[in-house]
């Protein structure tokens, strides 16, 4: 059974993901709404981190460097100013889709299993990663005229 | 007629009347001259607060000498406040400005008009539209608005359009769009003769409208007294008045406002006070709205929140049982953390209860400033005109059609800029032409240090545009002179849908202008045509704007098409909509509970109320509102500044009610004045006695960003709390000593309606010798 390898496809995921809205909240601390918006969505995605615990104990966890291939390709660190922020912000665009497709997967395999703890796990997390998702795209179509016309 | 000093006596004479019958006259006036002397009386309403007190303007001898409100006037039958009777016209031969000034290396020196607008003209062609930032006003009238909110939108084309009324008025409509679809106030002033409880969250409406506070204690000290809640931090007049009453005060910490409205909500389904029929067919989002405050038990929220449990389930019990209830919500909710999803509950309260446009039920998500209600209407501070949605092409190709502009044109990619955005921006410089009307932020805005940066920063072209050299003003490369109340012609709209005429009294002084001369003359100049080649602004006179403006609300829910100046000329105000099939106008909006929430009609599309963030058109479509109304929630955060051992309190900020924002107006009044003559810092008996500080004492208040001091006054906020009003700028100190409260409040907003944080700010406080 790979879902073990997803599971923690996923840990690694959300963990990467919650250590990257830190990063980029403390990094614009300037821009307060980007600032603490992204406090409490890192602090959603860590709680999801949590929340697979009895999941990963009940089905093991397979670790595979996928996700930290992803973090190093798609998120290497801040970068500052209007257009630096923008990208910043579609950097963790990148790795919340890509943590909320992998819940999706984990969500066909629990109604598989069937494992009801597990799609309402799936449910409640996934349903805080589009709001993640939602908050990051508001965000980006707000910054990106200004940023790509007339920043300094 | 009441001649009692209003000074001493707020709120003046009673005259109580029972529940149902209409509130009794009583005309207030105030007279520097003999009532014979008089030349003419002239029609106007009140600018010194969001009521609109309608009143008559005295004139002789070409200056104004006198106001009387007007009897006939649904909104105040007569009545005045202490800031309509002493400050309506003191001011007017006080400093003002009657020449443009243009910076030089010397400083500011006047100038012709048309030396002060070519400069402008030459610094706003120079630059790309997005470059350019107008931050305006609650105090401008309605023609003065839509005429800037058309420049903006279809001449320049920047979406980067706002006002000080972010900082008072946002959430109110924010709040309105979250739950029914679009702005709109729902309730009528009448509701407070009729109902049998009202819940005042976070308002201290005895000081803030203190005209409707005198028709509330009208039906205190009648027959059949409505119990009162109150939420608020402080012990004011407005919350003694809960005691009194068999109500509850409800004193929160400050930040913590929605886990006591989740608790609320909590205890009224834990007890069954939800009408299910009515949930049922009118609401969407009700099972989510029951998981979201599942954990909110009173003892829960008690312990968050810092009051008594049962406090918390004895007003959600008056909620719940008593017939009629009539809520308003104010700053104490509007200027706090989780701003928009607290006042999305007090909605989600009638809602569950069915309690919405019937006579004594009803919201009133108010305005804190005179005309702001007008900024929402008009698209002046970061809304479409007609309460448009700038997500719906629809809505945008009626704008198009209109104006006769391409779509294109106009700026609907995203929200349109809030203020705090605006402000960042010219921090960074992607805007560096700036222009301000009828406000000073340099007072108003938080974080003052900050602000003051950005008004001096290199490159930044900055246009101000006031009666008075503000201080704002003074940080100015063209300052224009503006006329001010009674100097000119023009319509506003009060807290309540209540529309008024105030006609020109007098002639502006010296060379000042209208803002609607101005803002014309502007667009002229930089010669905005439409597709045609056409002028694209048609219209020369207040009355031609407001006739434009009727053609852009017919069909919206705040339809002026109905209106006239000559109907608004000899009787009362008229709420809208206004139609000609209902020239009356509306008391109160949703008799039959069908919100505007269809997607076709929506002003907006919606947000999660914990990040703000967007709703998309896909998945509103989806949810089928088909005018049912939003039941929606949020859990409650920790807010983002707190206390901490080097910053031990929480300091809220307010307004005196004899003061009226930054005092331009009602600090040039001698009565106010002596009234309320400089600041003061406000400390529990508990934290005075730690701090080793006596009532009278100079104290520093202190946070990580600035720093005021004044007097301390000693035991009417809540231990941990310091309370400091906000009105106390510089422009008429002596000895240049830090009063502003702004110096210490901190650069946070809500994220739905991004109005500023400047309720909770931790601070030090110590004697300052």
């Amino acid at each position: 059974m790979h879902l073990s390898t997803y599971l923690g496809l996923l840990h690694s995921a959300e963990n990467s993901l919650a250590e990257a809205f830190g990063q980029v909240g403390r990094h614009h601390a300037d821009e307060p709404d980007v600032e603490h918006l992204c406090q409490t969505l890192g602090e959603k995605a860590a709680g999801h981190v949590e929340s697979l615990g009895p999941f990963l104990a009940r089905y093991g966890e397979h670790r595979e460097d996928e996700p930290d291939r992803l973090r190093a390709a798609e998120f290497s660190g801040t970068r500052s100013g209007g257009v630096g922020l923008l990208r910043d912000l579609q950097d963790l665009y990148a790795l919340a889709s890509f943590v909320d497709v992998t819940w999706t997967v984990v969500g066909q395999a629990a109604q598989g299993v069937p494992d009801a703890d597990l799609l309402k796990t799936v449910q409640n997390c996934q349903t805080d990663t589009r709001t993640q998702l939602s908050w990051l795209q508001t965000r980006i179509k707000q910054a990106a005229p200004q940023a790509l016309i007339v920043a300094k | 007629m009441d001649s009692a000093d209003r000074v001493e006596n707020v709120w003046g004479a009673r005259t109580p009347h029972e529940r149902g019958t209409a509130w009794p006259v009583r005309v207030d006036q105030e007279l520097a001259v003999a009532e014979a002397e008089v030349d003419r009386w002239v029609q106007s309403a009140c600018v010194l607060c969001s009521n609109g007190c309608a009143c008559d303007i005295a004139v002789k001898d070409g200056r104004m000498v006198g106001v009387r409100g007007r009897a006939v006037d649904r909104i105040n039958h007569g009545r005045l406040g202490p800031k309509g009777l002493y400050a309506s016209w003191q001011w007017s031969d006080q400093d003002r400005l009657t020449q443009p000034l243009i910076r030089t290396a010397e400083g500011l020196r006047p100038a012709s008009w048309d030396e002060a607008m070519d400069r402008i003209v030459e610094e706003s062609k120079k630059r790309h539209p997005l470059q350019h930032g107008f931050y305006t006003s609650g105090q401008l009238f309605l023609e003065e608005y839509y005429t800037l909110g058309v420049i903006g939108k279809a001449g320049l084309g920047t979406p980067h359009m706002d006002g000080n009324t972010r900082l008072c008025t946002a959430t109110a409509g924010a709040s309105l769009k979250e739950t029914f679809g679009s702005d709109g106030q729902p309730g009528s002033y009448e509701d407070i003769e009729s109902c049998d409880a009202l819940f005042l969250f976070g308002h201290n409406l005895a000081a803030t409208q203190t005209v409707l506070w005198a028709r509330v204690l009208d039906r205190v000290e009648g027959p059949d007294t409505p119990a009162i809640v109150v939420v608020d931090p402080r012990d004011t007049p407005t919350a003694r008045m809960a005691e009194r009453t068999g109500g509850v005060h409800l004193a929160p910490l400050p930040g913590t406002n929605l886990a006591l409205m989740n608790g609320l909500i909590h205890e009224l389904i834990e007890h069954g006070h939800v009408d299910e029929e009515y949930v049922a067919r009118h609401t969407i989002g009700y099972d989510e709205l029951v998981a979201a405050v599942a954990a909110y038990e009173p003892k829960q929220v008690a312990e968050i929140c810092g009051v008594n449990a049962v406090d918390v389930q004895r007003a959600a019990e008056i909620f719940g049982t008593s017939e009629r209830v009539l809520s308003t919500v104010l700053q104490g909710f509007y200027q706090s953390h989780q701003a928009t999803a607290a006042a999305c509950q007090v909605n989600n309260l009638h809602l569950l209860r069915g309690l919405i446009g019937k006579p004594g039920c009803g919201v009133l998500q108010m305005n804190g400033q005179p005309t702001a209600e007008n900024t929402r209407e008009c698209g002046a501070d970061g809304d479409l005109p007609g309460f448009r949605n700038w997500a719906n092409q629809h809505h945008i190709d009626e704008l198009s059609t209109l104006w006769n502009v391409d779509p294109l044109k106009i700026p609907h990619w995203a929200p349109p800029t809030h203020a705090m955005q605006l402000w960042r921006y010219v921090e960074q410089g992607s805007i560096d032409f700036l222009w301000i009307s009828a406000t000073n932020p340099a007072v108003s805005l938080p974080e003052l240090p900050r602000i003051r940066d950005i008004l001096d920063r290199d490159g930044l072209f900055l246009v101000v545009q006031d009666g008075f050299l503000t201080e704002t003003a003074e940080h100015a490369d063209v300052v224009l002179p503006a006329a001010l109340w009674g100097e000119k012609q023009g319509t506003f709209t009060n807290a309540s849908r209540t529309v008024h005429l105030s006609d020109q009294a007098v002639d502006p002084p010296g060379e000042a202008r209208s803002d609607l001369d101005i803002f014309l003359d502007y667009a002229r100049r930089m010669d905005f045509r439409d597709k045609d080649g056409q002028p694209l602004i048609g219209w020369s006179t207040p009355e031609e704007a407001f006739e434009a403006w009727k053609e852009c609300s017919r069909g919206r829910p705040c339809d002026y098409s109905g209106l006239t100046y000559d109907a608004l000329r000899g009787g009362s105000g008229i709420p809208w909509p206004c139609t000609d099939d209902n020239p009356e106008g509306t008391d109160r909006l949703y008799p039959d509970s069908v919100f505007p929430t269809d997607s076709y009609v929506c002003e907006d599309f919606g947000h999660d109320l914990l990040t703000g963030g967007s709703t998309t058109p896909e998945q509103y479509k989806a949810t089928e509102p088909a005018g049912r109304a939003f039941l929606k929630a949020a859990t409650f955060q920790q807010p983002p500044e707190w206390i901490s051992s080097g910053y031990p309190l929480i300091a809220t900020t307010g307004r005196s009610p004899y003061h009226f924002h930054t005092r331009t107006k009602t600090g040039r009044s001698r009565k106010l004045r002596q009234a309320e003559p400089s600041v003061w810092v406000e400390l529990s008996a508990a934290d005075a006695a730690d701090l080793g500080i006596a009532e009278g004492d100079r104290v520093r208040v202190e946070s990580e960003r600035g720093w005021m001091e004044g007097p301390a006054r000693i035991g009417r906020v809540r231990p941990g709390v310091v309370f400091v009003p906000f009105h106390f700028g510089y422009w008429d100190s002596t000895d240049r000593g830090r009063t502003a409260a702004n110096e210490f409040t901190l650069t946070e907003w809500d994220p739905v309606s991004k109005q500023p944080l400047y309720k909770v700010a931790a601070v030090r406080v110590r004697p300052s010798g």
